[in-house]
């Protein structure tokens, strides 16, 4: 089986966002980009899946600019073993992409997507959603805990009230949470491996979608600051003081 | 801040490395004064500390620029390659020097982490400096060599299977040269410790494992002699441009380090109703520990491109260290500084960095050597020492 994991460039966790100047969106110039951790533990389950022998090629899928290929790098080094970068300028938005992945989907027949739940950037959760509807498979998402037996993935699901396990038929879509795995670093001799494996570059046509915006950012803000709270010395004054603010 | 690096791609996953110990990890080994034996495992798993190491001996056979990133990216993320640098460097006499065997016995076990590589014992108690008037003399007996004398400050000699040893093979008064009738052995030190090698830890300021070894008639298989007997003094020289660039890295990362977690600070840190950092008292000693960061870290990228084509680097890998340590240094003072009292609380980090990154404007190599070096050998001015 086949199993292919979509893998996107964000900004790098540890740096402080900041909003533009004219509210367009958020600053990426100098700033630092890695794979959306979401999408590193997804390559990871993959890799995992690979040294169970449950899957035999692993094929990352980048929807992004040309430095995407770093991304794309990276994952390589972690253990896939084989890249598709679908270059495009625009904004990455999650119908688009979903389009997008649908041709790949057509085009290599992976038994298996693996999608981080969602990306850090702006958070949408759609994508994995998305794909599924499009390509009419089954989905698990929020994935704690991933058994592929047969043509069944076993898949256990965060959800508010505590974990749920479901099982898809295969073909199938997953998308992860964060407690599934923790993914690898690189070794060396593996970044150097990983050099020599094939990264194609395609465009969204090539895959008979394409990724003109669908949607339009009205505006971008920072979150408001949080107003310093005031301590109270009893019970009598928490009251009155709640009393006084109009909320009880 | 902003990246400039090369090698993206090892940075990366360095980091990520790195991210598995964080300052908790360290702060407990420097309260106990221990080895980080994990993190030094981790590093060699994943192959980093054989960089150098030729392909055919199972390293990846990558240049300076690569080993220089390795180790800046160690201590850009806060954590401490003193306890495995050595490795990186001290194999380069192994590999240079070394005869075939030697590096089909040692070199592919040193790549797998088998053998620990990280004693390097030159500097002697009596000597100092002046690594010409070593007294630890090797006397040849028959298929041995019988060595006695005392090295100092022999790092992480308890932590390490093998040992790159400096020792005198012709007394000094009967050498022409004074540079003459010094050789180069790799002890066995497993083997050496059952007869003869004692070795005594000495508490530094720092995590640092370094140490006192002492030679009772220890023996060593002539075998383990590196190129010629009487040459060691070259052999030792020809790695020291190395040396230099992969320490000047770590003083670039461990600057980076600080001056990040300086500036971090001083735009959180709120006095007087706003930031410190909003005053320039506070703003003008970080940006110009950036600054000389910066140049450093061009001077190093300088040094290392002229190793890698092959050319003369002594001056430049000299400066690189040197403008690396101070600026490392300068770079901690503007950060506990910045920090007030909370500079000097252990769980900042802060100032374990301030009294790691001290060291290195004394070893490997001392600042007054270097300007020393550059006084004599680039401006032509009279030889001082
Ligand atoms: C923590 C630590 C780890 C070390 N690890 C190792 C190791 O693993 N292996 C190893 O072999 N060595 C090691 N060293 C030794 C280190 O290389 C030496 O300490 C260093 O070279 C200085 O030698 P010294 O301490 O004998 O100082 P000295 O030679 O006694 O010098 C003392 C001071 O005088 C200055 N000085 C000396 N001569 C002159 C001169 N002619 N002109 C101007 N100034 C001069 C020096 O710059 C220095 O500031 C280590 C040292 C330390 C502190």
């Amino acid at each position: 089986m086949k199993v292919l994991v979509p893998v996107k460039r964000v900004v790098d966790a540890n740096v402080k966002v900041r909003v533009k100047g004219d509210g367009s969106g958020v600053e990426l110039a100098n700033v630092k980009m890695a794979m959306n951790p979401f999408d590193e533990i997804a390559v990871e389950e993959a890799i995992r899946l690979k040294d169970a022998g449950k899957v035999e090629e692993i094929i990352v899928v980048s929807i992004g600019p040309a430095q995407a290929q770093e991304t794309l790098r990276t994952a390589l080094a972690m253990g896939a073993d084989r890249a598709i970068l679908v270059k495009t300028d625009e904004t990455a938005e999650p119908l688009g992409v979903a389009k997008v992945l649908k041709g790949v989907v057509d085009a290599e027949k992976p038994g298996l997507v693996i999608l981080g739940k969602q990306a850090i950037d702006d958070d949408a959760n759609q994508t994995g959603q998305m794909l599924a509807a499009l390509l009419g498979w089954a989905q698990g998402t929020f994935a704690s805990k991933v058994e592929i037996n047969g043509d069944k993935a076993k898949v256990t699901r965060e959800v508010d009230g505590g974990l749920q396990t479901i099982d898809l038929k295969m073909p199938a879509i997953v998308t992860v949470d964060l407690r599934l795995n923790q993914p690898r670093y690189a070794s060396l001799p593996n970044i150097m491996k990983a050099k020599k494996k094939p990264l194609d570059e395609k465009s969204a046509a090539d895959f008979g979608a394409d990724l003109k915006p669908r949607l339009k950012v009205v505006k971008t803000e920072e979150p408001g600051g949080r107003k310093a709270g005031v301590k109270v010395k009893d019970v009598a004054e928490l009251v009155s003081s709640l009393k006084s603010a109009g909320v009880i | 801040m902003e990246d400039f690096d090369d090698h993206k791609d090892i940075r990366e996953a360095v980091r990520k490395l790195c991210e598995q110990f964080p300052g908790e990890y360290w702060r407990k080994a420097d309260a106990e004064r221990a080895y980080p034996a994990e993190f030094v495992k981790a590093l060699t798993d994943a192959g980093y500390l054989a960089t150098l190491i030729p392909e055919e001996y199972g390293g990846s056979g990558l240049t300076l620029s690569a080993a220089a990133a390795v180790l800046e990216e160690v201590q850009r993320a806060g954590c401490n390659g003193a306890a495995c640098h050595a490795q990186m460097y001290v194999m380069g006499t192994v590999l240079r020097h070394g005869n075939e065997s030697q590096k089909e016995k040692y070199l592919p076990k040193v790549a797998s982490g088998e053998l620990r590589l990280q004693a390097f014992g030159v500097t002697e108690p009596t000597s100092g400096t002046d690594t010409s008037s070593i007294r630890t003399f090797a006397k040849r007996e028959g298929d041995h060599y019988v060595v006695n004398g005392q090295k100092i400050w022999t790092s992480r000699a308890e932590y390490s299977d093998l040992m790159i040893l400096l020792a005198r093979t012709t007394p000094k008064d009967q050498v022409a040269k004074r540079t003459d009738g010094l050789s180069v052995f790799i002890v066995d030190m497993q083997e050496a410790k059952k007869a003869g090698l004692t070795i005594r830890p000495i508490r530094t300021m720092m995590n640092h494992s370094t140490t006192e070894v002492f030679f009772d008639n220890v023996k060593v298989p002539a075998e383990n002699l590196v190129g010629e007997e009487g040459k060691g003094f070259r052999y030792i020289l020809s790695g020291m441009n190395a040396e230099r660039i992969l320490i000047a890295a770590e003083c670039v990362g461990d600057a980076k380090w600080l001056i990040e977690k300086a500036s971090n600070y001083a735009k959180d840190r709120n006095v007087f109703g706003r930031p410190i950092g909003a005053n320039q008292g506070i703003q003008f000693p970080i940006a110009r520990a950036y600054a000389n960061m910066r140049a450093a870290e061009l001077m190093v990228r300088e040094a290392t491109r002229l190793y890698e084509s092959g050319k003369d680097c002594g001056a430049e890998a000299n400066m690189a260290k040197m403008l690396a340590a101070d600026a490392s240094n300068e770079a901690a003072n503007a950060c506990i500084q910045t920090h007030g009292g909370f500079g000097f609380a252990e769980e900042y980090d802060v100032e374990r960095k301030f009294r790691e990154t001290r060291l290195y404007q004394v070893a490997p190599i001392s600042t007054n050597l270097i300007l020393s070096y550059l006084s004599e050998h680039v401006l032509g001015m009279p030889r001082s020492y």
